[in-house]
């Protein structure tokens, strides 16, 4: 076998990372139609994920190991792309998260449209290693980069009628082909009560892993509220509203005995259809007990001190 | 009756028995095989155990309303071949269902037989799908030809319980879904079409062949 040194290498004999790449998510896009032919494919654009500059060693981390990129990047409910778990991640790349822009409205001092980049210059990132359960029973460890979002709170200045932040996500059935059937009220909204908005564990975060956000997660911006359900961190954020009374939430809507406005993570209250109990961490096979507020009771019980949480579940 | 014991003459002509059954019974072998296969091999994405299960509880599904289609196939058709490959299916119908179950006992719940138990009792899709479960056992029990020739008539009888238990099937499926009701929908409109299809039959002659 012929085994050529580095320099002998021309570098035309090289396949450039983008190609590889892209050869990469043809193959998986090729997978992905041949098992689901009733969905049409799209055109196939890798996205190249940016390193992001962050802090490290925040408190709030969890110390427990992290769930590899792989299974966070592919394993989604995003059904924005379809409601399969593998939908998101071969369909999410069809999704122009730049120019991005945001409005702020509501109860608010600084209302408008602002772009992303203006916002984002405004705070420094740093990385939160949170745990992530979803009301389906699985479980994940993922290492956010954000920034808390108390922080833009305060910047824009709510005025003291504001009670509510309320969220939505993009609204665009052309790239996202998902919302071309109407499983869910488009566009997806969700919710939190200003104390929890304000909580230092409250993020918006724009990416994981050291890198910026891949679309299936959320691009370019999305919140993580980690002893809530995961529905309640809504992705792909484009309003943020300021409200004195209580938002509407997307799953609320859609089943509302089933999904309360709460929604903490709770092991005492069922899902009218299955338990809260146990929950599988993705890449375990035995099942772990679930965590009071999904193991941030300590930081967060107080704000729901006297609540009946089986009436506000 | 005749016509019945006729049908299994016809059972041994070679092509048949040597060419035919074998390969339906590969075929419908295959998508437990490939699971197994991705299984063993880790690709079954992140969640593989949900992704089995689930897989398993499909080709239930598929292989009972696989099974409820020969009859009005062989109709269609006017060919005999549907009904000889029927009891294969049928059993497939109950072997994927049994995949389906242990990878829910084993797998997913590795023998917690408190929360099985609890399951059971407290979550209907669950309650209803372990019911199209119990049901299925007295059918494949009974699908040998000893059992058909000693229950005789009552034999039938006890077969149209498959019609019960395609329901139970689907509803299962619409109980556990989350929002989508895409995939529980097709299976249930396929369910009442060859629900559909048999209502003339039952009601011309109700004591005929009306499987």
């Amino acid at each position: 076998m012929l085994i050529k040194k580095p320099d002998d290498i021309k570098p035309s004999e090289i396949t450039a990372e983008s190609v590889y790449l892209r050869r990469r998510e043809f193959m998986q896009l090729a997978a992905g139609l041949a098992l689901t032919p009733f969905i049409g494919g799209g055109s196939v654009e890798a996205k190249t994920l940016q390193s992001l500059k962050f802090r490290t060693g925040s408190a709030y981390s969890s110390k427990e190991a992290m769930t590899d990129f792989e299974s966070i990047a592919t394993y989604n409910n995003f059904y924005e792309f379809g409601t399969d778990k593998t939908s998101p991640a071969k369909y999410a790349h069809l999704l122009t998260t730049s120019p991005w822009s945001i409005v702020i409205d509501g109860e608010v001092s600084k209302p408008g449209k602002y772009n992303l980049e203006d916002i984002l210059k405004q705070h420094a990132l740093e990385e939160r290693i949170y745990r992530l359960r979803c009301v389906e029973r699985w479980s994940m460890v993922v290492p956010w980069i954000g920034f808390p979002l108390a922080d833009l709170i305060k910047r824009f200045s709510p005025t003291s009628k504001a009670k509510y932040v309320a969220f939505e996500t993009l609204h665009r059935p052309e790239e996202m082909f998902g919302q071309q059937r109407s499983v869910l009220n488009w566009p997806y909204v969700e919710g939190l009560r200003m104390d929890e908005a304000m909580h230092p564990l409250t993020i918006l975060a724009v990416g994981l892993y050291g890198k910026e956000m891949p679309n299936q997660n959320g691009a370019p911006i999305r919140l993580v509220v980690p002893w809530k359900y995961g529905f309640k961190s809504i992705k792909s954020i484009v309003r943020i509203s300021f409200t004195e009374k209580q938002p509407p939430t997307s799953w609320n809507i859609s089943a509302p005995s089933e999904y309360g406005f709460y929604s903490n993570v709770n092991p005492q209250v069922d899902h009218p259809r299955w338990s809260q109990r146990k929950e599988r961490r993705i890449g375990e096979f035995l099942r772990r007990d679930t965590l009071m507020y999904n193991g941030y009771a300590e930081q967060v019980a107080d704000l729901y001190k006297g609540m009946d949480l089986k009436k506000h579940f | 009756m005749l016509l019945y014991y006729s049908f299994l003459r016809m059972d041994a002509v070679p092509t048949i028995k040597r060419i035919f059954k074998p390969t339906v019974f590969i075929l419908c072998l295959l998508p437990f095989a490939w699971q197994v296969w991705l299984l063993l091999n880790d690709s079954l994405g992140a969640n593989p155990i949900e992704a089995f299960t689930r897989h398993s509880g499909e080709w239930g599904l598929r292989f009972l309303l696989i099974t409820l289609a020969m009859s009005p196939l062989r109709r269609v058709l006017q060919q005999a071949w549907p009904l000889r490959i029927r009891r294969m299916l049928g059993l497939y119908a109950f072997f994927y269902v049994c995949v389906h179950l242990l990878s829910y006992i084993v797998l997913d719940q590795f023998f917690d037989w408190r929360e099985i138990l609890a399951d059971i009792i407290k979550r209907p899709f669950i309650t209803i799908g372990m019911t199209a479960f119990l049901l299925l056992i007295p059918l494949a029990v009974t699908s040998n030809r000893y059992m058909m020739a000693k229950l005789g008539k009552n034999w039938q009888r006890l077969h149209r319980l498959v019609y019960p238990i395609a329901v139970c099937g689907v509803v299962h499926y619409f109980w556990l879904v989350k929002a989508d009701y895409y995939w529980p929908t097709i299976y249930a409109v396929i369910l009442v079409v060859l629900l559909m299809w048999r209502l003339p039959v039952w009601c011309t002659s109700p004591s005929n062949k009306s499987r």
